[in-house]
This record gives C-alpha cells, sequence and structure tokens, in this order.
C-alpha cells in the first residue's frame, strides 16, 4: 500500500467516481452484450420481435440490478473485510445479515403497533427507517463481534478448515436460533416488513414512445432509498478504512499481523473491531433487503450471502472497491437473467436458474482469474 | 486393529478385559435384545442395544472374536428382532446407509483434506440414475409433471437395478472428476464454496428439469420407482405366515422389502470399510496424506497432485453414488428436497463427530447423528405432540401444553443441534471422538499417550507440538 498523506475531501469523492464508473460501465457491457444477444437471435421467434422487447424491459432491468447490486456490494465489504484480516471465509456473515433483518423489522412492527409510522410520505418515515437500519446495524454488530470471540477466536492458530467448520455450524445454529426464537414469539418463523411511508410508490422518470405506444419507466422509492443508503455505506466505508487511524491499523493487520501487532496495534481489538464493521454494514444490508422484498425469514440470508461472497471474489477479495465493483456486476447479471433468460430461451429455463448463474460465475472467476476482476497478484498463504 | 498395550487401555476397555469383559459384553448384548423383545418400541431399548454394539467394537480382545460378536449381532440378532419392530431395519439401513456415505466424505475431506460442502450432488446424482431409469420417467419425458398415469408395467425390468448398481457407482464418479477437474486447484476454502455452490446446482437442476424435457419431475420427484425382485421363495405367503408366527404381528411384503434393504446396506457398508481401509494403508492413501498436510511438499516428492485429487473425488463419490441408487430403490421415490445443503452438512457432521480420517469414528458418527435425526428427535416431536393434546401445564410454569406451537417441533430444529455440534466439536475435540492417530497428534495440543517407538505408517513426524 502506498504511503500518502490522504485528502478527505478526495476520500469521499473517488470512490463515489469509482462507483458511478463502475456502474455505468457494467450497465453498458452487460446491456450491449443482452442486444447484441437480442439481434443475434432475433429470428427465432415470430410471435414477437425480441429486439424490442429487449429494448422495453431494459431500463427496468437495469434499475433493478443496480438495487440489488448495491446490496450484493454492502453485504459483500464484510466478507472482504474479514477475508483481508483473518483470510478465512465468515460463513455466517450471511446469519448476520438475517439477524440485522429481523432486528430491523421488529422494530418497525413494534413502532407500527405504537401507531408511530405513517401512512404516507413524511420525513417522519425516513427517520424511523433510518432507526430501524442503525439497530439492525447494531443487532448484527453484535452478533458478529461475539461470534468472532466465541467460536472463532480460539480457533485462529488451527488448520484453515477448522475456523470454516466452525463458521458453518455457527451459521446453522443461528438460522434455527432466530427460527425457534420467531416461532416461540410469534407462532411463524417469518416476519412481514411494515407498510408504511409511501414507499411503495413509483416515480415517473421519463417516457418512451414506442410503436404509438408510450413506456413509461418508473423508479420505486424503495430503490431510490436503497441506492442513497448504499452509497452513503460504501462512501463511508472507504473513508474509514483509507482516511483514519484506525482504517490505517486495519490496513495493517491486514498486511501483516505479527508486524502490526510489534508496531503497537492491538490486533485483536482491530480483529474484533473488522468483525464489527462488516457485521453492521451486513445488517444494514439486511434491513434494506427486507424493505425491497418485504419480509424477512430465518433462511433469507444463505443465498444473498453466497452471492456476495461470489461478488467479493468477482472483485477481487480483500478488495473494497473490489466488493462493490463484483456486487454491481452479480446484480446486474442476476436482474438480467432472470428477466431475459426466459425470453431469450423461449420458456424453456426461467428465472429459476438466476442462481446457477451466480455459481457458475464464482467457479469461472476462480478458475480463470482467481485474483478477481480488480486483484493484483493472488496472496497463498498457507 | 493390532492389540493394544494394556498401558493405554480407557477405563471402558479396562473394564472389559479379559474372558470377564467378553462375558460382560455377551450378557449386555443378550439382555439388550431381551428387552427389545419386551418393549419393542421403547426409544431407550434400541439406544442399549445399538450401544452394546459399540461396546463390541471397544472391549479389547482379539481381532476375530470382535469380528464374530459383531457379525452375529449385525447379521442373526438384529433382523430377528427386526421382526418385532420395523422400524429398527430402516434405523439400522439408515444409519448403514449414511455410513457409507460419511466413509466416501471421509475420504474426500479426511483422508485427502479437500472440504466438500456438496457431497450430497453425487448421492443426487446416483438416486436420480435409477429413479429415471427404474420408473416410468422415460415413457413421460414430454409430458409435464402431474399430468400422466402410472402403466403397470416399466421400461426396465426390474433386475436391473443391479446393474445400475454399477452404473452408478461409474456415474457419481464421473461426476466427481467432472466437477474436480476444473476446481481442484483452488485452495481449502474456496473449493468449500465452490462444491457447495455444485450441491446448489444439482439441486436446482432436480427442481427445475421438467421442461422442456421432463428428466426428474421437478419438485414432484419421481415416483414409483421399482425395488429389485426378491426370490420367489421369500416372497411366498408361506414364508410371510412363518414369520408373523414368529413375530407375533403380520408380516408384510414392505416388512421383507425391509430386511432386504438392511443386508444390501449392511453389505456395502462391509465392503466401504474394507476399501476405505485398504485405501488408507496404500500408496494413494498416503499420496491423499501427503497433500493434505502439505501439498507444495508432496509435490516435491513426486507426487501427482492433480490426478491425486481427483482419485479422491472420484471415489468419494463413487460411495455416494453405490447408495444413492439403493436409496431411491428403498424409497421407491426421489425428490429435489433430500438433497438440501442440510444433508451435505450432517454428513460432514457424522465425519467431523467420529474424527476425520477416523473409519470406525465415522460410523460412529453416522449412527450418532442418523439416531439424533429421524428416532431421537422423531420421538422428541412425537412425545411434545401428545403432550400438546393432553391438558397438562409446562413444568414450573403456567402456560399449557397445547398453546405451544407447531413450529417448535424438536424433529424441525436438526440445523440447531448440526450447528452446535459443529462449532462444540471444532472448539473442544476437533480430531473428532475416536480420532486417527495423525488427527490426534496434529490437533491436541498435550503430549499424547503416545506407545513408545510407534512408526506411524509412511509418516514424518510433525515438527512441532511433540517435542515438549
Amino acid at each position: 500500500m502506498r504511503v500518502r498523506r490522504p485528502n478527505p475531501l478526495m476520500e469521499i469523492l473517488r470512490p463515489l467516481g469509482q462507483l458511478l464508473l463502475f456502474i455505468l460501465g457494467s450497465s453498458v457491457v452487460i446491456s450491449g452484450i443482452t442486444i447484441l444477444i437480442a439481434v443475434l437471435i432475433r429470428g427465432t421467434r415470430t410471435d414477437m420481435d425480441l429486439l424490442q422487447i429487449t429494448l422495453v424491459l431494459l431500463p427496468q432491468v437495469l434499475i433493478d440490478g443496480i438495487v440489488l447490486g448495491f446490496m450484493y456490494a454492502t453485504i459483500a465489504l464484510g466478507y472482504t473485510m474479514v477475508y483481508g484480516v483473518l483470510e478465512f471465509i465468515n460463513f455466517a456473515h450471511g446469519e448476520f445479515f438475517m439477524f440485522g433483518a429481523f432486528a430491523g423489522v421488529e422494530l418497525l412492527i413494534w413502532m407500527q403497533g405504537q401507531g408511530w409510522l405513517p401512512a404516507d410520505q413524511s420525513v417522519m418515515a425516513y427517520v424511523f427507517l433510518g432507526l430501524a437500519i442503525i439497530v439492525g446495524m447494531i443487532v448484527s454488530g453484535t452478533i458478529s463481534v461475539t461470534t468472532e470471540r466465541i467460536a472463532y477466536r480460539p480457533l485462529r492458530g488451527a488448520p484453515r478448515l477448522v475456523p470454516l467448520i466452525s463458521a458453518i455450524g455457527v451459521s446453522f445454529l443461528l438460522q434455527d436460533v432466530m427460527r425457534f426464537y420467531q416461532s416461540a414469539v410469534n407462532g411463524a418463523f417469518y416476519r412481514s416488513f411494515p407498510t408504511f411511508g409511501g414507499f411503495s410508490e413509483r416515480i415517473t422518470l421519463f417516457t418512451l414512445p414506442l410503436d404509438g405506444r408510450d413506456i413509461t419507466i418508473a423508479i420505486q422509492l424503495t430503490s431510490i432509498v436503497i441506492i442513497v443508503a448504499g452509497i452513503v455505506m460504501l462512501v463511508g466505508l472507504n473513508y474509514l478504512v483509507n482516511a483514519t487511524r484506525l482504517g490505517k491499523a486495519i490496513r495493517s493487520v491486514a498486511q501483516d499481523r505479527n508486524t502490526s501487532y510489534l508496531m503497537g496495534v492491538d490486533v485483536n481489538r482491530i480483529i474484533a473491531l473488522t468483525f464489527l464493521i462488516g457485521g453492521a454494514l451486513g445488517g444494514a444490508a439486511g434491513v434494506l433487503w427486507a424493505f425491497r422484498f418485504t419480509r424477512a425469514d430465518p433462511y433469507m440470508g444463505f443465498l444473498p450471502g453466497l452471492k456476495a461472497f461470489t461478488a467479493a471474489v468477482l472483485g477481487g477479495i480483500g478488495s473494497i472497491v473490489g466488493a462493490m465493483l463484483g456486487g454491481m456486476v452479480l446484480g446486474l447479471l442476476e436482474s438480467f437473467a432472470a428477466s431475459y433468460l426466459s425470453i431469450f430461451t423461449q420458456g424453456a429455463f426461467g428465472a429459476e436458474y438466476k442462481d446457477i448463474f451466480a455459481f457458475a460465475i464464482l467457479i469461472l472467476i476462480l478458475i480463470f482469474r482467481p485474483s478477481g476482476l480488480l486483484g493484483g497478484k493472488t496472496t497463498q498463504k498457507a | 486393529m493390532s492389540a493394544q498395550s494394556s498401558a493405554q487401555l480407557s477405563p471402558i476397555q479396562r473394564m472389559l478385559k479379559g474372558p470377564l469383559g467378553l462375558i460382560l459384553v455377551f450378557a449386555i448384548s443378550v439382555g439388550a435384545s431381551y428387552l427389545f423383545v419386551l418393549s419393542p418400541r421403547s426409544l431407550i431399548v434400541r439406544l442399549l442395544l445399538l450401544g452394546s454394539l459399540l461396546l463390541i467394537y471397544y472391549m479389547p480382545q482379539k481381532g476375530w472374536i470382535k469380528l464374530l460378536f459383531g457379525g452375529v449381532m449385525l447379521l442373526i440378532v438384529l433382523p430377528y428382532l427386526g421382526l418385532f419392530n420395523p422400524f429398527l431395519m430402516e434405523l439400522g439401513f439408515q444409519i448403514a446407509a449414511f455410513a457409507t456415505l460419511a466413509l466416501g466424505l471421509n475420504i474426500v475431506v479426511g483422508f485427502a483434506g479437500l472440504l466438500d460442502l456438496g457431497y450430497v450432488a453425487f448421492f443426487a446424482v446416483g438416486a436420480y440414475l435409477w429413479a429415471f431409469f427404474g420408473s416410468q420417467q422415460i415413457w413421460h419425458m414430454d409430458e409435464p409433471p402431474g399430468t400422466f398415469t402410472i402403466y403397470p408395467t416399466f421400461p426396465f425390468p426390474a433386475w436391473w437395478f443391479w446393474p445400475f448398481l454399477i452404473v452408478g457407482i461409474i456415474a457419481a464418479a464421473i461426476t466427481g472428476i467432472m466437477l474436480g477437474f476444473p476446481v481442484l486447484r483452488l485452495r481449502g476454502d474456496y473449493l468449500a464454496i465452490v462444491t457447495l455452490g455444485f450441491g446448489e446446482v444439482i439441486r436446482v437442476l432436480a427442481n427445475n428439469l421438467d421442461k422442456p424435457i421432463n428428466l426428474t419431475n421437478g419438485p414432484q420427484g419421481i415416483t414409483p420407482i421399482q425395488r429389485p425382485p426378491l426370490p420367489a421363495y421369500f416372497t411366498s405367503q408361506e414364508f410371510l405366515n412363518q414369520l408373523s408366527d414368529i413375530a407375533g404381528r403380520p408380516i408384510s411384503l414392505n416388512d421383507i422389502y425391509g430386511f432386504f434393504f438392511y443386508f444390501v446396506a449392511i453389505v456395502v457398508l462391509i465392503i466401504a470399510i474394507f476399501l476405505a481401509r485398504r485405501l488408507d494403508n496404500s500408496k494413494l492413501g498416503r499420496s491423499w496424506t501427503a497433500i493434505r498436510e502439505d501439498d507444495v511438499a508432496a509435490v516435491a516428492m513426486g507426487v501427482p497432485l492433480r490426478r491425486t485429487k481427483l482419485t479422491a473425488f472420484a471415489i468419494g463419490a463413487s460411495f455416494s453414488g453405490a447408495m444413492g441408487v439403493i436409496y431411491a430403490a428403498n424409497r421407491t421415490f426421489v425428490s429435489p428436497e433430500t438433497f438440501s445443503l442440510t444433508a451435505s452438512i450432517s454428513i460432514l457432521v457424522m465425519v467431523i463427530l467420529g474424527g476425520l480420517g477416523s473409519i470406525p469414528g465415522v460410523v460412529l458418527g453416522a449412527a450418532i447423528v442418523t439416531l439424533l435425526n429421524i428416532d431421537f428427535l422423531q420421538t422428541l416431536s412425537l412425545q411434545l405432540s401428545s403432550l400438546r393434546q393432553g391438558s397438562g401445564f409446562i413444568p414450573l410454569t403456567s402456560i399449557p401444553w397445547s398453546s405451544l406451537p407447531t413450529q417448535l417441533d424438536p424433529a424441525r430444529y436438526q440445523r440447531l443441534f448440526f450447528g452446535l455440534l459443529l462449532v462444540v466439536m471444532m472448539i473442544f475435540r476437533p480430531e473428532g471422538i475416536i480420532p486417527s492417530q495423525r488427527q490426534r497428534l496434529e490437533l491436541h495440543e498435550e503430549p499424547v499417550d503416545e506407545p513408545e517407538g510407534a512408526v506411524i505408517e509412511g509418516e514424518i513426524e510433525p515438527d512441532h507440538k511433540l517435542e515438549n
């Protein structure tokens, strides 16, 4: 890592620019490929014009993909930070995410019970949503640090697979602990996100005249909230890691734990803080996920966790910027696969295969470029 | 197992020493069997019965005596007792089936040190293979699920089960190689995630390959699947009547198949144990150990890394493929649900609980986890649901049992127990209940009660931990 004096303003602007670049870049590339495919196989369908359908759907698919990408990126940061510091895949990260989601949803349900949540758009709705996100972050961060202390720290010197298996155990344990708690308290194991604040309202961006019809392209308020929250968190984390004293300590531990210890860094504290930050980001993503998909259930963390891990590997695990890029690319790819796969294959393969997409990408990336899109050389420490 | 010096016997083993110990074990086995005849439905008696098998394993006697004891128990006493409660045979079948799976996974994880989290995928390959060819699915390939009728005949006669057992082994091994070929150069933890992904891919495929061609019949699963034919004598009414007289309850054809699959699974398990032991001591087994411990050094010593890892994958997968075929025939029904991540992890729990790389440990782990899974938790759930129907109250509270949500069924919380087991084992006893010698040396800090001058085959002493 270069030695440079951080310029606070630059540390905010730079990641913003990178994010914008990633969104634009991956959107253009993926849309281009999709349109190309549409043009190439245009002749296979007689009942509709493939190209036209593709173009009509495109803006909506892009928006969905970007929203998904922000959530994956936020979760992926948790994986990437822990991996950077400990070289360890925190398999239970998806469950920290799930706990955060439940914490936020429970808080909002309680507030709704108190009659505090406004039904229409208002400032208070945003305040309460923000509060739910913060509570989700606190709960996830706490769980994350506790898990590190109990299940990971005692195993730090053990062979690589030992902490990984422990993490799998924690993941399973946490899923059923939440299920047990929810079943005992509510009788059902999932919770619905309360409807409030008029977040489901759609804002019309523009209309496309096409064949005499007007196609409206709209964005849900939910999506805007998620995008803004995602940007704030990604930029904030980047600032924390690159421009503060704590960030310097985290980077030094990531580079060489023993040497940082000798230089006076409290390694255990830094590792715990890394888990706290990663877990908190996961928790925030969890609340946003529940907000977007209006539901929290004990098993919700598994697939997003796995995909966010894929995103982290895709971007180059251990790299924060890489996680943002990976998340964005994966979110877009998944959104495209979900919408176009069925159209392009005449219904033979539907959106069910979108999960396979993520795994296929993971396998391909690991085979051909294990260091990820942005990664430098691979470091394979034993 | 070589004769152990008396200095390192555990307290239990010391109690079972000599002819007196032999008589004690014999008495316990007979006692447990007798109790079983008296109350064939009791969980405790079942546990006692299986515990006596463990005692037979533990008693410090000559190898052939233990084999004789164990053989008589497994092949004569247990099937006889199975006449009184068919569930015993089901339990035996499941334990043997999962023990075989766990032995296969043990080759990959325990011997070669490659963490495979999608192991159940190979099981699925075997199961779906026989499900496809052993049912009428071939005739329904162009019909969507739920729209077709069941015919009285099948495209393949039932005896094809036996050839397909071999085909299943080969198909699973090929799948193992196909998965292994691209991913085996990945490091341990990446490999774990990729295999997990692969397991999920197989499950998603099984769920969705009902279109465009109906290969798997989607989430509904394939049924009916044929069971292999039995000799006419065993299915004759006369034979059934004889058995019914002994058992004091009507014995049906399904019960006969219960016995049949129990024997098949036991035989396959014995073959698997034999193979695993031979492999562990072979040149290949030592290569696995070498790449597990230090792959750079192993390559430097001339071990072909790729090929050695691939063989581990292929052989591990083939165990699973064989069991898949048997499982499909036993259930006569296959659906994607069986092949979830939970199933993969439960097999991993068996291996880790018993002891990575330790063959007796893995079998014990399989027995414990299977008991927990299909017997203990189910019994608990039944107890709970009968309490729920009563009018009692939860002890120390004023909450009636009946207000307890059905969501709290213990049988639904397998993951809780698996997770807890994994974490606790990793922290307190990563080498498992019956550790393999090597793992014990590596993972336990304190100096081990190593017999003096013991030579562990083909091993270079770990450079640390032994010196203190």
